[in-house]
């Protein structure tokens, strides 16, 4: 009713100008839609699946130097999270060193220790409390949590020689034979 | 709601969801240079600085208010780097460095963080043209209304009318 009574100046530049506009409109609509469905899926996809491709990272150490890829290929690799105020933690750091010490003569097990949102301070006096050994460094920028979807911590994943993941454990590991009867089933898988 | 506003109202609702959820920055370089040590920072001055800052362990929980053990080690950790001389923004720098953008109260403008800074003056300054726009348009139908009723031939008066007037014209004469 309302486009009946303008006169036809107003309608000719009212549909050249205001078709544009709403194209626009849609346009941007429809892109910030599209950032935000990726940014959904990636929310809503949960932890990564066991035999799929685990994520590769490379960790900084608290001590200087890098592991990344390259160190990992071909080896069974646990990644455990962790944080010094995190108190399930404690309950199983004793039972990951042991781990460690058991397999670390073999060279074909690699166990590396991700520290979750501490501070440096406090990791190493946590790491010292434990007498823990194995390769560990700071989450930087969350960046390897996110990859790999972490819940909370502890969490630790095993990852097989192929490089696909083998086992999440989310919470700590109750013994240490726990620890052992999954590394050996992903090293004789 | 009408196709032509459909467009603002899914900006509208889009953006509230994405605020929550766009998280991505750029890292900058540390002050290689150790500043001169200062005092002990005050309880104040560590949270005048960590309020800007959250909770790494619990969602949208300042970090000036947080109890858990991983906020109290963070307010340490600020209380050390302003002791040793570093600034508010050295601190936020360092931060974001180790921990990722998600610390800071007010995300950098990088990224797709930039939709957060550009979208709401974009959206009001549209949602001024469409009202804009409206009243426009109701304002050119109102004079369209108007003329049209000038022009139309005068109706013809109902019998009570004519006879009311007739009455009210003979009352101003005196008859």
């Amino acid at each position: 009713m309302n486009e009946s009574m303008e006169s036809p100046d107003d309608m000719v530049t009212n549909k050249v100008g205001g078709g544009w506009g709403r194209a626009l409109a849609w346009v941007f609509v429809l892109a910030v839609l599209a950032v935000i469905a990726v940014q959904l899926r990636k929310t809503m996809e949960g932890g990564i699946l066991l035999n799929e491709k685990a994520p590769t990272f490379t960790l900084t150490l608290f001590d200087g130097g890098e592991i990344g890829p390259a160190e990992m290929q071909g080896k069974v690799v646990v990644v455990n999270f962790w944080a010094s105020w995190c108190k399930p933690c404690e309950e199983e750091a004793e039972e990951l060193q042991q781990a460690w010490e058991y397999y670390q003569d073999r060279g074909d097990v690699l166990f590396l220790g991700v520290d979750y949102v501490d501070t440096e301070t406090e990791a190493r006096v946590y790491l010292d409390r434990f007498g823990i050994t194995y390769p560990n460094g700071p989450d930087l920028r969350t960046s390897i949590s996110q990859a790999f979807r972490i819940t909370g911590v502890p969490e630790t994943y095993i990852i097989s020689r192929a490089g696909d993941l083998f086992y999440t454990k989310v919470g700590p590991f109750t013994s240490l034979q726990e620890i052992l009867t999954l590394v050996d089933q992903a090293l004789a898988e | 709601m009408t196709v032509k506003q459909t467009p603002l109202f899914l900006l509208v609702a889009a953006l509230a969801i994405v605020g929550s959820f766009a998280q991505v920055g750029s890292v900058q370089a540390q002050d290689a240079t150790p500043p001169p040590p200062a005092a002990t920072p005050s309880d104040d001055e560590v949270n005048a600085v960590a309020k800007n800052m959250y909770c790494p362990v619990c969602e949208n929980v300042p970090l000036d208010v947080c109890p858990t053990l991983a906020c109290q080690q963070w307010r340490e950790l600020i209380r050390e780097k302003l002791a040793a001389g570093w600034s508010e923004q050295d601190v936020y720098d360092y931060f974001v460095l180790q921990y990722g953008d998600r610390v800071l109260a007010a995300p950098p403008p990088t990224g797709l963080n930039l939709l957060i800074y550009i979208a709401p003056p974009v959206l009001i300054a549209a949602a001024f043209y469409v009202v804009w726009q409206m009243m426009r348009r109701m304002r050119a139908a109102g004079n369209a209304v108007t003329a049209g009723s000038e022009m139309q031939p005068a109706k013809p008066k109902d019998e009570y009318q004519a006879r009311l007037e007739d009455e009210l014209k003979r009352l101003d004469r005196g008859d």
